[in-house]
């Protein structure tokens, strides 16, 4: 009989930082639906995996939980997803409930409380090797009879400690797709009754050598010392923005090259004329002046995904938490706000792991303050060319003053948080409450993947916002006339009318046409001038940077700098704070706040800067 | 005594929690704290000695000291 089997769907639970997402990559080749940002599992993705018996399976990784209430937002989509109360998507087949081996004792009351969600169910103990090297013996025999559920081992980043559990879920998949797996027994009692049964129960199953520090203790020591701490985290963060200048000039050279040379071959091919002009002055033009910018995107990521991997951001999360605490907000905010640097959208669906929806809804309006890549961009041009490419002491000038654009967001969202959690959403308990998981050196796989993720996300921006983009300014640049310069072009005609906002703050008709494309996306300002610049007759092909410092004074630079440390968010920004807000208030509310400090920042320091003879 | 009172580098168990506060004792549960654990201070915060970091069977858990007040320890060992 030749029955057409369904496709069994599982779904991983496990407490934060249990392994899930390393096993998730390694049993579906990290071939994932919904894109992940890095650290935080904000939706859950989906993977098919493949197994020897041919039965496919659809794996969900989903958001870590701690017990079954859902404290925060996330906990809440994990939870769903497992009852099936998300929309569109039916409950599981089964649950693997992936365990840290090394944390078996503490966390076993959490796979009892599973028990109840009336699934078949199997406990994996991940984390194996480590578990061993901490001196920790498990009975897994004696787990499966007390727990009543199937129990197998794994060193999920090794293929040879994935073969135990492979063969086991080869054999389980079957029976879940036609319903023949046993469902677990549920678990009579409150909270207190199953902690204290799982304690009686690891009480014969897991021994526990008695033993000295362990090698994350030995690091924890300075790590987390309440001096040296700070100042390691310190030097972490001035290191990374360091790093992301120095190392990246060789390769931004050369993808300047290329697409020197891309618009040297197709003014040759492509006889004057329109067609050209749109080509290298709209597409090349645009489209180039932003995607030089992916050395830095990818340094500043391989950093960022390094310290999560590795177990550090949570201690970062400790120790910035006092800092946090005193302007009302929780400790860890501080991971989706660093996430934010990267791109306020995947920081604001991050948030969602925070429980209070005070803390919560503050975190999403003060995340657009940090400077996103898609801001970077703004400040390399900027930066490059007015402040001087020289060393002071150790350090780069242009690092140096990038840095103090970084810190100066950071000084203003802790204010507006101060300032916020006094005024419009008062109140909400504040806590912390964060496992520190030990330190692991990061999957080199799972690593590089992340890192050619976001570098992917970056370019494919670039194609499907920048080039438009850049294709419409340069229509919008380039007609009825440009005879008279900007002027008389649509452009210009556009930027004639705001300009009475922007000349008391030291801005350019050129800037005022990049601001409004800007919106769209905030690197699309760099690729505007790149357009409008490269459509100017008096300047030939020489890079931007150096038109900018000829074109503008300094003062002007560098109000253009103060607006973009402050920058409104664009459009995607607005529209997930719509989402997770579900109201268009915050947006709206968000849209002005920053507004008005980005037109005073720049005010201010266009003025200062002509006042001191800039 | 709570687990906010216990110095650093001290052990003590948890004997309870403070009824008051029903959620946060729930999410201290989850979390790992139950009757009968040893606990460790292992860090403190610059200011105020806040945050801590305490050892519970193995794991290091990060927490304010508003959430260790709803601990209930007894017997400090040095």
């Amino acid at each position: 009989m030749n029955v057409q089997v369904k496709t069994a769907r599982l779904a991983l639970l496990g407490a934060p930082n249990c392994g899930k997402t390393s096993l998730f990559n390694a049993l579906t080749g990290g071939r994932a639906k919904v894109a992940n940002y890095p650290g935080v599992t904000v939706e859950y993705r989906k993977g098919m995996m493949s197994l020897e018996s041919n039965s496919d399976c659809e794996l969900l990784d989903l958001p870590g939980v701690y017990g079954n209430c859902g404290h925060s937002m996330d906990e809440r989509v994990a939870i769903d997803a497992i009852r099936g109360n998300i929309e569109g998507e039916t409950a599981p087949d089964g649950i693997v409930f992936v365990l840290d081996a090394a944390n078996v004792t503490t966390q076993l009351h959490n796979v009892l409380l599973a028990k109840n969600y009336g699934l078949p169910i199997m406990l994996v103990l991940n984390m194996m090797d480590m578990a061993a090297r901490d001196g920790i013996e498990i009975d897994m025999a004696v787990l499966e009879a007390a727990l009543g559920i199937p129990v197998v081992s794994c060193v999920a980043v090794r293929s040879s400690g994935r073969a135990f559990l492979l063969d086991h879920l080869d054999r389980w998949l079957p029976q879940l797709a036609d319903g023949t797996a046993e469902t677990p027994s549920a678990e009579a009692g409150n909270l207190k009754e199953l902690q204290k049964k799982a304690r009686e129960i690891s009480s014969i199953a897991v021994v526990r050598a008695q033993q000295g520090q362990t090698a994350s203790d030995a690091i924890d020591r300075w790590v987390l010392h309440p001096i040296i701490g700070p100042i390691i985290l310190a030097l972490i963060l001035f290191f990374m923005f360091q790093a992301v200048y120095s190392w990246s000039g060789p390769f931004m050279d050369a993808i300047e090259y290329v697409f020197g040379k891309a618009s040297a071959g197709v003014a040759a091919v492509v006889p004057d004329g329109w067609l050209q002009s749109l080509l290298t002055d709209g597409a090349i033009a645009g489209v180039g002046a932003v995607l030089v910018f992916i050395p830095q995107i990818v340094i500043l990521f391989a950093f960022i995904l390094l310290l999560e991997a590795s177990g550090y951001m949570a201690r970062a999360a400790f120790l910035v938490d006092s800092l946090m605490a005193k302007v009302g907000l929780n400790g860890r905010a501080f991971i989706p706000l660093l996430s934010s640097f990267a791109c306020a959208i995947p920081g604001i669906m991050a948030a969602r792991s925070i429980e209070s929806e005070r803390d919560r809804l503050t975190t999403i309006l003060i995340a657009p303050l940090m400077t996103c890549s898609a801001r970077w961009p703004v400040y390399f041009l900027i930066i490059g060319a007015f402040i001087p490419n020289q060393k002071v002491g150790l350090f780069n000038l242009q690092g140096l003053v990038a840095f103090g654009l970084i810190l100066t967001g950071i000084l203003f969202a802790l204010i507006a948080a101060f300032v916020l959690k006094r005024t419009l959403v008062k109140g909400g308990q504040s806590s912390l409450l964060l496992e520190l998981p030990s330190y692991k050196a990061p999957v080199f796989k799972d690593y590089l993947r992340g890192l050619w993720d976001r570098a992917m996300i970056f370019v494919s921006r670039a194609g499907r916002i920048i080039l438009p983009a850049s294709i419409i300014v340069w229509f919008l640049a380039s007609y009825p006339t440009k005879e008279h310069g900007l002027e008389g072009t649509f452009a210009g005609m556009m930027g004639k009318v705001l300009e009475p906002i922007f000349v008391p703050i030291g801005f350019t008709l050129e800037m005022i046409v990049a601001l409004v494309p800007a919106m769209a996306a905030r690197e699309v300002a760099v690729s505007t001038l790149g357009t409008i610049y490269a459509l100017d007759p008096e300047i030939s092909s020489e890079a931007l940077a150096s038109i900018v410092v000829n074109k503008w004074s300094v003062a002007t630079g560098l109000a253009f700098l103060a607006w973009f440390v402050f920058a409104p968010q664009c459009l995607s920004t607005l529209a997930i704070m719509r989402k997770e807000t579900n109201s268009w208030k915050w947006p709206i509310f968000a849209f002005t706040y920053l507004f008005i400090l980005a037109y005073l920042a720049a005010g201010i320091t266009y003025h200062i800067a002509l006042a001191s003879g800039l | 005594m709570t687990l906010r009172d216990l110095q650093k580098g001290c052990t003590a168990r948890v004997t309870g929690f403070h009824y008051d506060d029903d959620e946060l004792e729930t999410r201290l549960r989850e979390i790992g704290f139950a009757e009968g654990d040893e606990v460790e201070l292992m860090h403190v915060g610059l200011f105020g000695q806040n945050p801590i970091t305490v050892k519970l069977n193995g794991a290091l858990i990060a927490m304010r000291k508003n959430e260790a007040g709803v601990v209930i320890i007894e017997n400090p060992i040095t």
